[in-house]
């Protein structure tokens, strides 16, 4: 070993520590990268938080108990309870149709979809992805509307429309999150359960579904934060009426479209504009908390 | 039919593809009532696409083969292929405790055929973990999760879970390549034991396991049955020269 010739050693250590460099740069350049997320997200928060957060204490307790949300009355109403009526019952809706759905879309694409025809589909499913919410919005007052007045609606703009807006948006995240929540399954499991003689249903029932439980619920929660944090196409769908639904063809209004419609008539510092941004925090804290418990299921699948 | 008694497995001419690559040529094999058959041979042997035809996983796969399989004289492609792995049960190579209970994993296959009495289910899980040699370790915690055992224990369930639909005829494929040798003495063990009961085929990379416990053993390479006899016969006085190279550790 010692007959191994000096300059070339030296060269080799001369090239080492040059990339050493390269790699404690890039290193850094990531650590920034990670950092730059934490810190928009922060400062997202101070921003809304600064407008909105005073309001949202001072005046909670009426936020939470009145329905009637009044804000250029005088003097004026800061009643939440039917906005939030509104979005929880469009997002709960939308679910009803979105979950069964995307699920079923997404153990067909993972399991029984010959491989030809799961490109194809996957490739519609995230062109369907591409489509942005204004056009929904688009689809639901010039096709989903007249559809639900033929079925017997009073107002075709309604909870149910905007519902069913909300579920073909989240349709692509549930499918495409489902598939690779499936698809992470061992292919073991598989093929332990067809040596057994279980049929394909019974393997997808029995042994696939529960095994990748976690991270099917990952991707109805991340759809919900989806559907909550959703505003043009609720906007323009769901009749923009403040009302608490007693059934799915009753128009409402939900938190996000009431910031949109409403704070560009505001004055800037006044109560209403103050307790548009306190619906801003109260939108940031639902969809974080959906969040939360998404990453809280992941986390648990990953340590089990 | 020999000596008036039935088959339980039998290969004629068996042969197979994947695409046009043809991965088994004229197989023909029997198992016998109440022996450990061992098929021995070369990784790209054939062996475990053998296995894939006995339980008809091979069209799963996306292979094809001609040929006849017999279980117990009646063709396996005139058995409903869920049936027909009830029968001829599997162990694959890897362990896998599947992500339930220790007893929901044996009493998976059960339930499936409509086993819905606990009492019934609860000998059924005890007669499998006891034939494996697993339940005096996880009597206590049959609630736990299949997944959290060990290797070898997960690969004691996972005979126990090819048990519990009372198979003609058990089939292992390597069972020992993930597991510890002592496990894999007390699985050995078991076999011998089951197979007063059953026929057992067990495909093996360890020449000194068929030496151990298989009554007759076949070997192949690419594709063909080189050579089958009573276990002993084969590994002392093989009649083929690859044979005789193969058992003696010159290639492989």
């Amino acid at each position: 070993m010692s007959a191994v010739p000096t300059p070339r050693r030296k060269q080799r250590r001369v090239a080492s520590a040059a990339s050493r460099y390269t790699e404690k740069a890039i290193e850094a350049l990531i650590y920034l990268c990670g950092l730059s997320a934490i810190a928009f997200i922060v400062a997202i928060f101070v921003f809304i938080g600064r407008e909105g957060l005073g309001f949202l204490v001072t005046h909670l307790v009426e936020m939470l108990t009145s329905t009637d949300w009044s804000p250029t009355q005088d003097p004026p109403v800061f009643g939440i309870v039917a906005l939030l009526a509104g979005t929880f019952w469009c997002v709960g809706l939308s679910l009803v149709f979105s979950v069964p759905v995307g699920l079923g879309a997404a153990v067909f694409l993972s399991e029984f979809a010959p491989p030809r025809l799961r490109e194809g589909l996957k490739v519609i499913v995230e062109l369907l992805a591409a489509i942005p919410s204004v056009v929904w919005g688009f689809v639901g007052v010039m096709i989903i509307n007249p559809g639900l007045q033929a079925m017997g609606a009073r107002i075709g703009l309604n909870g149910l429309n905007g519902a069913i807006l909300l579920a073909l948006m989240t349709l692509p995240l549930l499918v495409s999150l489902g598939e690779d929540a499936l698809r992470a399954v061992p292919e073991t499991y598989r093929q332990a359960a067809i040596a057994m003689g279980a049929t394909r249903w019974e393997m997808v029932w029995r042994v696939l579904l529960p095994a990748a439980r976690r991270g099917l619920l990952v991707a109805v929660l991340l759809g919900v934060g989806r559907c909550v944090g959703e505003t043009m196409a609720v906007l323009m769908a769901t009749g923009h009426s403040i009302n608490i639904p007693k059934g799915p063809f009753d128009p409402v209004r939900t938190i996000t479209a009431t910031i949109a419609a409403e704070l560009g008539e505001t004055v800037r510092g006044d109560a209403h504009y103050q307790a548009l941004f306190a619906l801003g925090v109260l939108l940031f804290l639902i969809t974080m908390a959906v969040n939360f418990v998404a990453d809280f299921a992941l986390r648990g699948r990953r340590t089990r | 039919m020999v000596n008036g008694t039935v088959i339980p497995l039998e290969v004629r001419d068996l042969n197979a593809w994947y695409g046009t690559r043809q991965v088994l040529k004229n197989v023909s094999l029997a198992v016998r009532p109440n022996e450990i058959l061992g098929v021995i041979g070369p990784a790209g042997g054939g062996k475990t696409t053998m296995l894939t035809c006995l339980n008809r996983t091979l069209e799963l796969a996306g292979g094809r083969s001609e040929g006849i399989v017999r279980i117990e004289g009646e063709s396996v492609d005139k058995v409903d292929p869920n049936e027909l792995r009830r029968r001829v049960a599997m162990v694959l190579p890897l362990p896998v405790g599947l992500p339930m209970s220790i007893y929901d994993n044996v009493a998976f296959a059960p339930r499936m055929v409509g086993v819905t009495n606990r009492r019934e289910l609860d000998e059924i899980v005890e007669r499998c973990l006891t034939q494996a040699a697993l339940w005096d370790e996880v009597k206590d915690r049959l609630d736990q999760l299949g997944t959290r055992l060990s290797g070898g224990q997960q690969q004691r369930l996972t005979l126990a879970r090819a048990l519990s639909t009372e198979p003609e005829v058990l089939c292992l494929d390597e069972f020992s390549i993930a597991i510890d040798p002592v496990t894999t003495m007390r699985i050995e063990a078991v076999l011998v034991e089951l197979k007063k009961q059953i026929s057992i085929v067990l495909v093996t990379n360890l020449l000194q396991q068929a030496r151990r416990i298989a009554d007759r053993t076949a070997f192949m390479l690419l594709g063909s049955v080189i050579e089958e006899a009573p276990t002993e016969e084969l590994f002392e006085f093989p009649k083929d020269k690859r044979t005789h190279d193969y058992v003696n550790g010159k290639f492989g």
